[in-house]
Formats: C-alpha cells, sequence, structure tokens
C-alpha cells in the first residue's frame, strides 16, 4: 500500500507539471488529430469502407501518440537532470516506474478520452461503446507498461527519441493485433463472448509485462 | 583448439549434409524446390535456440554482472539474426514456386519478421550506447524483453491467420537427412559462436593494451 501511495505522489507530480507547462497533452492531443485527418486523405470511401478501416485507423494514431507521449515521460526528468533527484529520493526504482508508469497511463487515457469522440464525430463511427473503452483502456495499460521501460531506455543512448519506436513497436504487436480485430468485432456489432478472447490476450500480456518491466526496471536508471 | 575442432565437426556434417539433402533424400511431389526446406527448418531452429541463449545470458549478466556474459548474449544474438535473415530468405524462396508470392502474412511469417525486428533493435540499441556497463545492462534488457514477447507475439498471430504448411508423416530418409542438417547448423552455430566470442576477447585485450599505452 505504502509503495502505491508513494508512486501515486510521482505520477501526481508529472500530471502537475503537466498542467503548468501543458507540453505532452497539447501537442500529442493536436498530433492525434493529425494522424486522423491524414488517414482521411489516404482512405477516403463509403460508410461501409470506414467501419471496416476504423478499427486500423484508430489503433495506429493511438500506437503513434503513445510513442509520442511516452517519448517526453523521461526527456523532461533527463534535460533538467529531475532524474537524480527522483533517484535520491527515498523510495525503491519499483516505486519510480510505478509512478511513472501512472502518470503516463493518465496522459494516455485523457488524450483517447477526446480523441475518440473526434473520431466518432469525423468519421462517423460509433467508436463510443462499452467493448471499445474497455479494449481501449487495456491496450493503454500494456502500452505504457512497456513504453515506461523503453522510454527509460531510450533516454540514456545517444540517438534517445529515434529509439523508443523502435523497440516499442515490434514488442506491443500482439497487443495491437488483439485490439484491432476486438475494435473491429465490437464495431460489427459482435457479441461479448468473441471480444472477451481478445481481451482475454491483451490482459495476459499486461500482467506479463507489467510485472517483467517492474522487476528489470531498476536496471534501466540505475547510474 | 576447440573452434579448430568445431570447424573440423561442422564442415563434415556439412558435406555429409550437402550430400543428403541433394542425392539421398527422395523427391516429393512438389520437385526440386522442397529441398530447401532442409535448409530452412534447421536454420529456423537454431535462431530460436540462439536467442534462448541470448535471454539466459541476459539474465545471468543482470545478475553476476561479469563482461563474458554480455559477449556471449551479443554474440549469440548476432549469429541468431543472421540465421534468422537466412530462414526468411529461404522461406521467401520456396514460397514464391509453391504459394505464386515471395511474402504473404501468415502467422508463422509475420511472427518471423517481428522476431528478425526485435533483434535488429537489439543492434540498433548497442550501436548508440558507447558506455560498456550501460550497454550490456540496456542489452540485456532487451533480449529478457524480446524472449518473452516471442510466445505471445506466435499465440496471438496464430489466432488471427495461419496457412504455413505443417509437417506431416515423414518418410525416414528425409526424417533422416533433417536430423543431419539440424547437427550441421548446430555445429556451425557452435563454431560461429565460439568464434565470435574469442573476437570479443581479443577485441577487449586489444582496448586494454590500448589504453595502457595511451596513458
Amino acid at each position: 500500500m505504502k509503495t502505491l501511495n508513494k508512486a501515486l505522489v510521482i505520477a501526481w507530480k508529472d500530471i502537475l507539471s503537466e498542467t503548468r507547462t501543458k507540453e505532452i497533452i497539447s501537442s500529442v492531443l493536436i498530433f492525434a488529430i493529425l494522424v486522423i485527418v491524414i488517414f482521411n486523405f489516404a482512405f477516403s470511401g463509403s460508410q461501409q469502407t470506414m467501419i471496416s478501416l476504423a478499427p486500423g485507423i484508430l489503433w495506429v494514431t493511438f500506437a503513434f501518440a503513445g510513442v509520442l507521449s511516452l517519448n517526453r515521460a523521461f526527456i523532461q526528468e533527463k534535460d533538467d537532470d529531475c532524474l537524480e533527484g527522483l533517484m535520491v529520493c527515498p523510495v525503491s526504482r519499483e516505486t519510480i516506474y510505478l509512478g511513472k508508469m501512472l502518470g503516463s497511463l493518465f496522459f494516455m487515457l485523457f488524450i483517447e478520452a477526446i480523441v475518440l469522440p473526434v473520431f466518432a464525430l469525423l468519421f462517423n463511427v460509433n467508436v463510443i461503446s462499452l467493448p471499445l473503452i474497455t479494449i481501449t483502456v487495456l491496450t493503454t495499460i500494456g502500452f505504457v507498461a512497456v513504453g515506461t521501460l523503453f522510454s527509460a531506455l531510450a533516454v540514456n543512448t545517444k540517438a534517445r527519441e529515434m529509439v523508443l519506436p523502435i523497440l516499442f513497436f515490434p514488442i506491443v504487436t500482439p497487443i495491437i493485433i488483439s485490439a484491432v480485430s476486438a475494435s473491429g468485432l465490437a464495431l460489427g456489432g459482435e457479441s461479448w463472448g468473441s471480444i472477451t478472447y481478445w481481451l482475454g490476450i491483451i490482459a495476459a500480456f499486461d500482467v506479463i509485462f507489467l510485472v517483467v518491466s517492474y522487476l528489470v526496471f531498476s536496471f534501466v536508471i540505475e547510474e | 583448439m576447440k573452434i579448430k575442432i568445431l570447424l573440423g565437426v561442422s564442415s563434415v556434417f556439412m558435406l555429409v549434409a550437402l550430400y543428403m539433402v541433394f542425392i539421398f533424400a527422395p523427391d516429393t511431389e512438389s520437385g526440386v524446390v522442397q529441398r530447401i526446406f532442409y535448409f530452412h527448418i534447421p536454420l529456423a531452429w537454431i535462431a530460436f535456440l540462439a536467442f534462448f541463449v541470448v535471454f539466459g545470458s541476459s539474465i545471468m549478466y543482470l545478475w553476476k554482472r561479469d563482461k563474458k556474459w554480455d559477449a556471449i548474449a551479443s554474440s549469440s544474438a548476432e549469429v541468431g539474426l543472421v540465421f534468422t535473415t537466412l530462414f526468411l530468405l529461404t522461406g521467401s524462396i520456396w514460397a514464391k514456386p509453391e504459394w505464386g508470392v515471395w511474402w504473404t502474412w501468415d502467422s508463422r511469417l509475420t511472427s518471423s519478421l517481428i522476431l528478425w525486428l526485435i533483434y535488429i533493435a537489439y543492434f540498433i540499441v548497442r550501436s548508440y550506447i558507447s558506455e560498456e556497463g550501460q550497454r550490456a545492462r540496456f542489452s540485456s534488457v532487451i533480449g529478457i524483453i524480446g524472449f518473452i514477447d516471442v510466445p505471445i507475439v506466435v499465440i496471438t498471430i496464430f489466432l488471427w491467420r495461419t496457412t504455413h504448411p505443417r509437417i506431416e508423416a515423414m518418410d525416414p530418409r528425409v526424417t533422416a537427412t533433417l536430423m543431419v542438417s539440424i547437427a550441421a547448423f548446430t555445429a556451425l552455430y557452435l563454431l560461429l559462436f565460439a568464434q565470435r566470442i574469442a573476437m570479443k576477447q581479443d577485441e577487449d585485450k586489444l582496448n586494454k593494451l590500448k589504453a595502457f599505452l595511451r596513458r
């Protein structure tokens, strides 16, 4: 319980600094909307084709937006030497991971909460439903579980923000496939039965990578 | 010495394997193209073995912090990456006459490609870090995460789609050829692996000498 409280303090610090700078949310949000607009030029078609393309467009947008916002999670810390400050705090490295992870999770969910209605509005596809929101939340947990670890790793290399997408995309392919398949079923009006199958895979991925990332995180920021 | 023995063993096995693949093994209905499978399957198996070695020695590195484990992990990853590239290529050469296309998004092809991309990323990250200890730590983390991801990728993509041929009941001559071929490629893997580790050790000695001379 104590660990969770400390992690929440770290997450709160990130949220507080975000409310002052508005660096991540504003730019990632605009980026996500731009991706959707570009997809509109790439695939213009009838309502029926849009419904079959919607899951793909939605998840490419979220994956790109995710990489952009996860990259920022450690760049700020690194640039202003805040990471050293965090590391001398009387908390374990694992707690830092949890805190940063929860902060990024909050930013991602906030951005998705705005992008989903915009997407529904622009494409006239009903993406605001209980199954889709469940898929989005579960997949986002997987994204930030892996992304927080790799973001901390990437910021310590010479190429910095180049490294995160190269590592992140191949590792998250299982949840991107599952999220696209499940969203397709959900938009096609399928029952929960066929969706839970994919949700199970996403949930398993989340659990495995939360645990593994939690365990190896200390090796990434040790200096 | 060890390398010379491995060189001898793998050369002999390779020659026997070549004889068996092209002369001993019977023709099947798909003709000569099918013989590439005696290279394709061993390459794929050894690639997985190599990445398993990366996984194991990455854990060992993080636990023991001995440079030796990083040399083992990265050498095995190099050989694994070469073998993965080769089995993707041989698969592609087989697919063209059989399926009429060089590539299809079948489950095994897709998961192999993802596997290949993960270990490409492993080397890209290594090249971006100059500090030795940090490079070893980071690549160990990727070696562990990447390998854990492989079964999940395979399961997911399998559920998604598959058209890859399955191995059915085989002629004993086919089985024998395949076994010899696997033995040959295992010996080749061990040879390349040992060679690469020896090179890393020499590199290390050279760097130490250089540092000493500069002082």
